[in-house]
């Protein structure tokens, strides 16, 4: 009797592929349905916003933070806000610092919301991403009311925000959150305790708290690991400290610790802390002006700083190094999909085929954040 | 601890392999000889009044008269960080890598190679990330000029309102 042979097959997946959630390319070494690895190959979205910055000042670099990560733009801008103002030392009246959290946390709940739906749906369920994109144009429409922009919304100034709150604005807000809160039990119904999305995530790319460390996973990718690690909570920036809010981490309670099914549990309990924190944010919002004074020719002294806030994708650190003239000298992000796509040629070993696209979308990766 | 204590922490053990302590603003940072960057991240990480155990950031800077790689440490135990920096020549820029001693310098140290051509010493894979294999130069040396085509793709537009107006031609 001859032995059976196998033979590793080589296999191209994307650029352009539905789910990559941009354009990102794996080359997958495997034999049959389970991978032996899966190397990404990144840089097809590098539109070289580090060496744009170099050229435009620091005024004028803010629009292009927005396409760094066009999913949570708020979150970049509001990080190179942060990083010129302390190089600077410029202190943003508080305010500008509430409507500053107030966008931001709307822009972390779309940001989640088209994480869960377009991991639905990557995994076969069409519905949910609906219902998920429904609420999120809600949110959209809110932010546009708010800036002018539904998606790259240069809302924030060194120095503060350009605009206050439009008339009425707190109402409408409030009204959405109140429709918000039951729309997330209803997601859960349909698909969080759905058995087969359950065991289609459940014990999948399961990442250790040390893994998770070593390879810098940030943000819900960490937390869902079971590391209790917020930026907003643990090293606090801007008017944090002033809400009630809890950091929701992995319980492993359907697999494994660290696997896909925590990560995406994270994040549905993200939103409701947003929640939370947004219903707070918008009782307590003082009145006052919403932009510092900051010169139109902004020149910070010789230094470099590094700020980190915690974004739609964790801990996203801007390092800016200023030479005391009106351009900055080097800019530098460091992105949580950036670090994520670090760990997945090591986490897909041994995966099935279809399982990698599971992995893709709960480390929520965005191709533009990778390759700025 | 701060990092100016952590700093002094280093230099009472590595003596003149640290080079300077700067006390700059807003973030103080201390620059290490980049034949001990290995050791020292090693010292930090397993020393248990330091604990650095995650790399946070690392990144490159071209000074023009030299390269800086900068190594954003930090401690999830303890929450406290520390900024490294070695200084490289610029004409042969070479440092050991960090890999082995936390994965997370993999990806980047990959990024700066491809944008500044740093090359890092014993790294797995040390290929370009962001820019196409065949790409001349490094784009993020102050003296990098972008090439006018690439495979005979033009890198430059010309305006199309010099285009339509003769006189302006």
């Amino acid at each position: 009797m001859s032995t059976f042979h196998t033979e590793e097959m080589t296999l191209n997946m994307g650029p352009q592929h539905p789910s990559t959630h941009g354009v990102l390319r794996f080359v997958v070494r495997a034999d049959g349905e389970v991978m032996r690895e899966a190397v990404p190959d990144v840089g097809y979205l590098h539109r070289s916003i580090e060496k744009i910055a170099e050229k435009v000042g620091y005024h004028g670099f803010m629009p292009y933070t927005d396409r760094v990560d066009y999913v949570c733009a708020m979150f970049t801008n509001q990080g190179w806000g942060m990083a010129s103002e302390r190089l600077a030392g410029i202190e943003v009246p508080k305010r500008g610092e509430y409507c500053r959290v107030i966008a931001a946390e709307f822009n972390r709940i779309a940001s989640h919301l088209i994480s869960v739906g377009t991991m639905s749906m990557d995994i076969g369920a069409m519905t949910p991403f609906t219902h998920a994109i429904r609420e999120r144009e809600m949110i959209n429409d809110l932010i546009e009311e708010l800036c002018g922009a539904r998606l790259t919304f240069n809302y924030m100034r060194i120095g503060g925000v350009a605009w206050d709150l439009p008339p009425g604005w707190r109402e409408k807000a409030l009204a959405y959150l109140d429709h918000f809160d039951p729309i997330l039990e209803e997601y859960n119904s349909l698909i969080s305790f759905n058995k087969i999305y359950i065991e289609r995530l459940a014990n999948v790319g399961v990442v250790t708290p040390q893994e998770a460390i070593n390879y810098n996973l940030v943000g819900p990718n960490l937390r869902a690991c079971g590391i209790k690690w917020d930026i907003r909570k643990d090293l606090p920036y801007s008017v944090y400290p002033e809400f009630d809010f809890d950091v929701p981490v992995g319980s492993g309670e359907w697999g494994t610790l660290g696997d896909s099914m925590d990560r995406y549990m994270v994040r549905i309990r993200e939103m409701h802390e947003s929640s939370k924190i947004l219903r707070q944010a918008l009782k307590q919002i003082p009145a006052g002006p919403v932009l510092a004074k900051v010169p139109r020719n902004f020149k910070p002294p010789k230094g470099e700083c590094q700020v980190r806030i915690e974004s739609g994708r964790g801990d996203m650190g801007w390092y800016v190094v200023s030479d005391g003239t009106g351009y900055p000298w080097r800019v530098h992000v460091r992105t949580g999909s950036f670090a994520a796509m670090g760990i997945i040629q090591k986490l897909s070993r041994g995966l099935m085929i279809a399982d990698l696209v599971t992995l893709i979308a709960s480390l929520d990766v965005i191709a533009p954040e990778i390759d700025r | 601890m701060e990092p100016l204590a952590i700093y002094q922490r280093i230099k009472e053990r590595f003596g003149d392999r640290v080079l300077e302590i700067s006390e700059s603003k807003p973030d103080p940072f201390c620059v290490i000889d980049p034949a001990a960057i290995v050791e020292v991240a090693i010292a930090l990480r397993d020393d248990p009044e330091t604990a650095m155990d995650c790399l946070s950031n690392e990144s490159g800077v071209d000074y023009k008269d030299r390269i800086e790689v900068v190594y954003h440490l930090f401690s999830y135990q303890l929450r406290h960080g520390a900024v490294l920096k070695v200084q490289l020549s610029r004409e042969n820029p070479v440092v050991h890598t960090l890999e082995g001693v936390w994965k997370s310098a993999n990806w980047m140290e990959r990024e700066i190679f491809d944008l500044l051509g740093v090359s890092f010493e014993g790294h797995s894979d040390l290929r370009r990330i962001l820019m196409p294999e065949d790409w001349p130069g490094h784009p993020l040396r102050k003296d990098f000029v972008e090439p006018l085509e690439y495979h005979g793709i033009s890198t430059v537009r010309e305006s199309p309102i010099i285009r339509l107006d003769p006189k302006r031609k």
